[in-house]
């Protein structure tokens, strides 16, 4: 059952037969008991809940569903994201005193800018290309035959890691000296047109666009289930109305199509744009961010924690928070006009 | 340098063991803990004097937690090695080795959950650890075995005067690996210097025109260019002999000092030239582009180089099946010097760090010092790489012709050894910029603006 | 090198914003003349151009992992289709072997372990906290609902050290599932709450005036209408944080440790990626292997899928 205890940590809040276990018997229970005991908190949440009444007392209600959410958020990301703020204020150990000099790096380094001119070319090529070609997808399988199949087919790679992602595409990339047999797929097609083969991954800036193409082939299905989804969503009487007026062709989708779909195209591009800004697996795996392909949060990551300099890490956080923020205002200004 | 031990890869997938040993314990019987029992049948066992671990007392059943950068198959035989030590004390060993090791320990130090000890592959890494606060010191048991069996080095485990780490695995840097027959078939000569070399490396690149001389690569995920860095300070201890180059180590001269730039320029005489680079792969670039561990395939089955600098560990490295031998299908030499009156040594090694003072701790601690230890970890030793910076261990024990000739050549009283500067140089040169440098001086960044951009990033303080 | 998952979920999305400028919806019908003159013979040969772009790059590591390791480095993959004699198994024996199938199979049960309360965890509070948002008024509310959608925005690599440190120091867990389950259900909260939020959002409000009218409690209303009328929300983001928990190595390498009685599969088949150069024989029957439960899991349920996008945004 629950087997031997490991006696390394202090005991807390949780005795210790519920809080590791090696058995495979003892791992299920581990996880029975946890579900368990999540459901009976939230049980006993809206047990308490129930017992307030009145006006005042649905107030209190309300805070006391969200509270478990916003408990959690505050100790694990709020917490530290002030945290993250000290530290970036504070040198390069993070440790030392005010001085602003972590920012001053990013923007005078030229290793560092150069990891700001690769963020910017992801952030704006990733979501642009990923939703054109989503898009363009979407309108031509629209009611094709094997509609269900072929949209399988562009977001399969939705269900892939990053990192698995990245060993598909380094193979792609693989290079040999022209004169050889090739293995990679992109230097056997140069070869057969009767070209130089190439090192992808080496030569800057190209090796960066090469990166971007992963992320675009990762994300272009995703655009395209909202995207096809929107579409399909256009009332046919609209459609009708401007097929009576003799629109049609790029006009209708111009006209029409485009203008329906505004508020989904929106929240594709800045979803995309998000997860673009968060991404380093994919860096990581390829290039690790050698031969000038790193960004933002890969060099945090390295800064962080292999070049012990959490401080200039802490800074280069900031940086995506800041980067982030215009996104999140345009999406909460959306939001209220909606509301 | 970031975990060469751990990137001894294998091609060979050998078996990954259980990798805790109560992990093995606990899956077959129900009650577990007994962590004594656990993996003690199968090899004849080793019987020690268990008289110096009694001494810290009944620990009998408590678990010690190892993290390392040593993962499999090369763990196992790391695992094995305890044995004699758990047979003594009824202790547990409870091992974890990860790729992720160098970005991950920072990270559980700092969050307070520490392993009880960690195998740091260099002298940096340890400066950074004791930064914390978190690391302690080394107990008088340990530090009487180190006199006694490394005091060589133990200045590379002490930090502002205390001393925390005992080394554990040595390992020799300046080999140049080659194929015996090759050499036969073709009539040359090992070189017994470096211009000897020079000449070789030409006559090479005249003799063969569908091959080079040399094959070299330093891709290694987020640790590229470490091997780069290796031929700048193997080239260095050459070129401007051990007194400039503990200089250099210690920042005492600028690292953009000509002395450094002589260096440089040499390594660049054969891993800039065209002619005799990147046997088996294409120009000078793809050297950044291609794996460590692929770099020196080509020299085996007239795949394309005669000649590839790597260190011992890279025996392991050999596709199965390859004999490593004098005699064999590969075998190395030692890099030459300037002349044959010197014999300056690169080596590298990992030191054991504790952050924990329990008894446990320190018994185990004390018993990877001993000599037992390192005849234990020769006996069991798999694939090559067991080679300990212990003296005082019988070096007939080890049965890997490599490790034997890295044995001989680490207690060679005429060798000057010195260990890989870049190890001890502070993180963000030597397992940073340097890196970060060579990658980008073997993609076309020239010798001045490479070894300028290094001192530039050197801490101030 | 590392093979660290990170990042917040990449493929996330916001349902409740694809509003349609109508109110009406007839899925069925077209998208309008439009796509109806694109649809001509070359359209159709686009569509089939990128379907072959976006399906090679696998196809192409699929094959490449029922090779040899000899004819892998010296051949392309694409010559094995004209010639198939030389497909072998041995890739995914050796990947499978080390440590024979029990130890993989550890991996997998420790994976499950971790994976079913990081999924079901989230949903219960996201659910809980998103009714609030949408539908009981309190003070601070909005104010609240902003800063949650806001923190979609905090990397998740910032929060390992402090979050260990309070798992270590002030709770007592130390390294194990409960602090992996807590840190998935963090990261994953931002996300699951504006999702589900606006998903409830979209129901009528006279579907609640009318249960408040008849008496029935903010709980009750919870139950007994609104749970029903989650599912697919729940069913689309549960699938998310199933692929998300599922493909994750850092969350677990820092919480959890990469012991085999603890870590999930992910570090085994980074294991197997990390430190064996170039060995695509290794590296291609790995990265497959971990793939199938996902994509497996994924292509099955993707109808729920994208009928939550569709249910949760697209009604008007």
């Amino acid at each position: 059952m629950v087997a031997s205890v490991l006696s390394v940590a202090p005991s807390g809040i949780i005795p210790e037969p519920f809080l590791r276990a090696e058995s495979v018997a003892g791992k299920f229970f581990l996880m029975f008991f946890a579900v368990a005991f999540f459901a009976a908190v939230f049980g006993g949440v809206l047990f308490l809940a129930s017992l307030f009444k009145g006006r005042k007392g649905e107030q209190a209600q309300g805070a006391l569903f969200a509270a478990p959410a916003v408990l959690l958020l505050s100790i694990g990301l709020v917490y530290p994201a002030v945290l993250t703020i000290i530290q970036s204020v504070r040198g390069k150990s993070g440790e030392g005193g005010f001085s602003l000099s972590n920012y001053s790096a990013m923007f005078t380094q030229p290793e560092l800018l150069l990891v700001l001119r690769n963020t910017a070319l992801w952030v704006i090529l990733v979501p642009f290309l990923a939703t054109a070609i989503g898009l363009l997808y979407a309108i031509l399988i629209d009611r094709a035959r094997g509609e269900a199949f072929a949209k399988a087919l562009i977001f399969l790679p939705m269900a892939i890691s990053m990192v698995g992602a990245g060993i598909i595409w380094k193979f792609v990339y693989q290079y040999k000296q022209t004169e050889r047999p090739q293995i990679g797929l992109l230097n056997q097609i140069l070869k057969s047109l009767g070209f130089e083969t190439q090192q992808f991954l080496l030569e800057a800036p190209l090796n960066t666009l090469m990166l971007i193409v992963v992320m675009v082939w990762i994300q272009a299905g995703f655009a395209m289930t909202i995207l096809s989804a929107a579409i399909k969503a256009i009332p046919d009487d609209i459609i009708e109305a401007a097929r009576l007026d003799g629109v049609s062709g790029l006009k209708m989708f111009r006209h029409i199509t485009l203008p329906s779909i505004r508020a989904a195209l929106v929240v594709v591009l800045t979803t995309i744009a998000i997860g673009t800004l968060k991404v380093f697996d994919i860096v990581r795996t390829m290039t690790a961010g050698q031969f000038d392909t790193s960004v933002v949060a890969n060099e945090f990551y390295s800064q962080s924690f292999r070049y012990n300099a959490p401080g200039l890490g802490a800074a280069l956080a900031v940086l995506l928070f800041i980067l982030v923020i215009p996104i999140v205002v345009y999406n909460i200004i959306q939001m209220r006009k909606e509301a | 340098m970031a975990h060469k031990s751990q990137r001894r890869s294998a091609m060979l997938l050998s078996s990954l063991v259980a990798v805790s040993l109560g992990v093995a314990a606990c899956g077959s019987s129900e009650d577990g803990g007994d962590g004594a029992d656990a993996g003690a049948s199968g090899d004849a066992k080793t019987k020690i004097d268990c008289a110096p671990y009694e001494a810290f007392g009944d620990i009998k059943g408590k678990t010690v937690t190892v993290y390392t950068s040593i993962t499999a198959p090369e763990d196992e035989p790391h695992i094995k090695s305890y044995q004699p030590f758990i047979d003594c004390t009824g202790a547990e060993i409870k091992y974890e080795g990860s790729k992720e090791f160098e970005a991950q320990l920072p990270v559980r130090v700092k969050g307070g959950n520490a392993p009880d000890i960690a195998y740091l592959p260099q002298p940096g890494l340890l400066k950074t650890m004791v930064a914390t606060g978190k690391v302690i010191e080394a107990p008088p048991e340990v530090a009487a075995n180190v006199d006694k069996n490394m005091p060589d080095w133990k200045e590379y485990g002490t930090v502002d005067g205390k001393f925390y780490g005992a080394a554990l695995g040595a390992n020799v840097k300046s080999f140049v690996w080659y194929s015996p027959a090759a050499f036969e078939e073709k009539g040359y000569e090992i070189p017994k210097t470096w211009d000897d070399l020079l000449t070789l490396s030409d006559k090479i690149a005249a003799d063969d025109p569908d091959s080079k001389p040399w094959c070299a690569g330093i891709e290694s995920g987020d640790a590229t260019g470490w091997p780069a860095t290796d031929w700048v300070e193997d080239v260095m201890l050459r070129t401007a002999g051990p007194e400039v180059y503990d200089k250099w180590t210690n920042h005492e001269i600028p690292f953009n000092d000509p002395a450094v730039a002589t260096a440089l320029a040499e390594v660049g005489k054969i891993l800039k030239n065209d002619k005799f680079v990147n046997g088996g792969q294409g120009d000078v670039k793809t050297i950044a582009s291609t794996s460590f561990q692929d770099a020196g395939l080509p020299v085996l089955d007239n795949g394309g180089c005669y000649l590839h600098r790597q260190a011992s560990f890279y025996a392991a490295n050999w596709p199965e099946g390859t004999k490593v031998a004098e005699d064999g299908d590969v075998w190395a030499f030692y890099l030459p010097a300037k002349d044959e009156t010197t014999k300056p040594v690169l080596g590298g090694g990992e030191f054991v760090a504790a952050f924990a003072d329990r008894p446990e701790v320190k018994a185990f601690q004390t018993y990877l010092s001993s000599v037992e230890w390192a005849n234990e970890r020769a006996t069991t030793c798999g694939t090559g790489g067991c080679v300990t910076a212990n003296k005082n261990a019988d070096p007939e024990l080890l049965k890997n012709p490599v490790d034997k000739l890295s044995a001989q050549i680490l207690t060679d009283e005429s060798a000057t050894f010195r260990f890989d500067a870049s190890d001890l140089m502070p993180g963000a040169v030597g397992s940073g910029t340097f890196w970060k440098g060579m990658t980008n001086w073997i993609t076309g960044q020239d010798d001045k603006a490479t070894l300028d951009y290094i001192e530039n990033s050197w801490p101030k303080s | 090198m590392s093979t660290v998952q990170t990042g917040a979920l990449p493929e996330s999305f916001e349902p409740a914003d694809l509003e349609p400028p109508s109110k009406q919806q007839k899925l069925k019908k077209s998208t309008g003349e439009a796509a109806g003159a694109l649809q001509s013979r070359w359209a159709s040969l686009v569509a089939v151009l990128i379907a072959v772009l976006w399906t090679t790059p696998t196809l192409g590591l699929l094959v490449t992992s029922f090779r040899s390791q000899r004819d892998i480095n010296r051949s392309g993959w694409w010559t094995a289709l004209t010639d198939p004699g030389g497909f072998t198994l041995e890739n995914y024996r050796q990947a499978l072997e080390p440590g024979s199938s029990a130890s993989l199979s550890q991996y997998f049960i420790n994976t499950i372990v971790i994976t079913v309360p990081a999924v079901l965890l989230p949903l219960f509070l996201a659910s809980l906290a998103a009714y609030a948002f949408a539908w009981m008024p309190f003070p601070g509310r909005n104010a609240l609902f902003v800063a949650v959608f806001a923190l979609q925005i905090v990397p998740l690599q910032i929060a390992l050290i402090p979050l260990l440190d309070i798992y270590v120091n002030k709770l007592g867990f130390g390294a194990s599932y409960w602090s992996v389950w807590l840190s998935h259900t963090i990261f994953a909260l931002p996300l699951a709450t504006f999702l589900i939020h606006n998903f409830m959002r979209e129901l009528p409000a006279e579907l609640m005036e009318a249960a408040r009218v008849d008496g029935a409690g903010h709980v009750t209303i919870f139950f007994k209408i609104l749970l029903p009328l989650l599912t697919p929300a729940l069913a689309a983001f549960g699938i998310f944080q199933f692929l998300w928990v599922w493909n994750d190595l850092l969350v677990s390498l820092v919480f959890l440790g990469g012991t085999p009685d603890v870590a999930p599969i992910t570090v085994r088949v980074a294991e197997l990626s990390g430190s064996r150069g170039s060995a695509w024989y290794l590296l291609s029957a790995g990265a497959f292997i971990s793939m199938i439960v996902p994509v497996a899991v994924f292509l099955a349920l993707q109808r729920f899928f994208v009928r939550g996008l569709l249910a949760g945004g697209l009604k008007g």
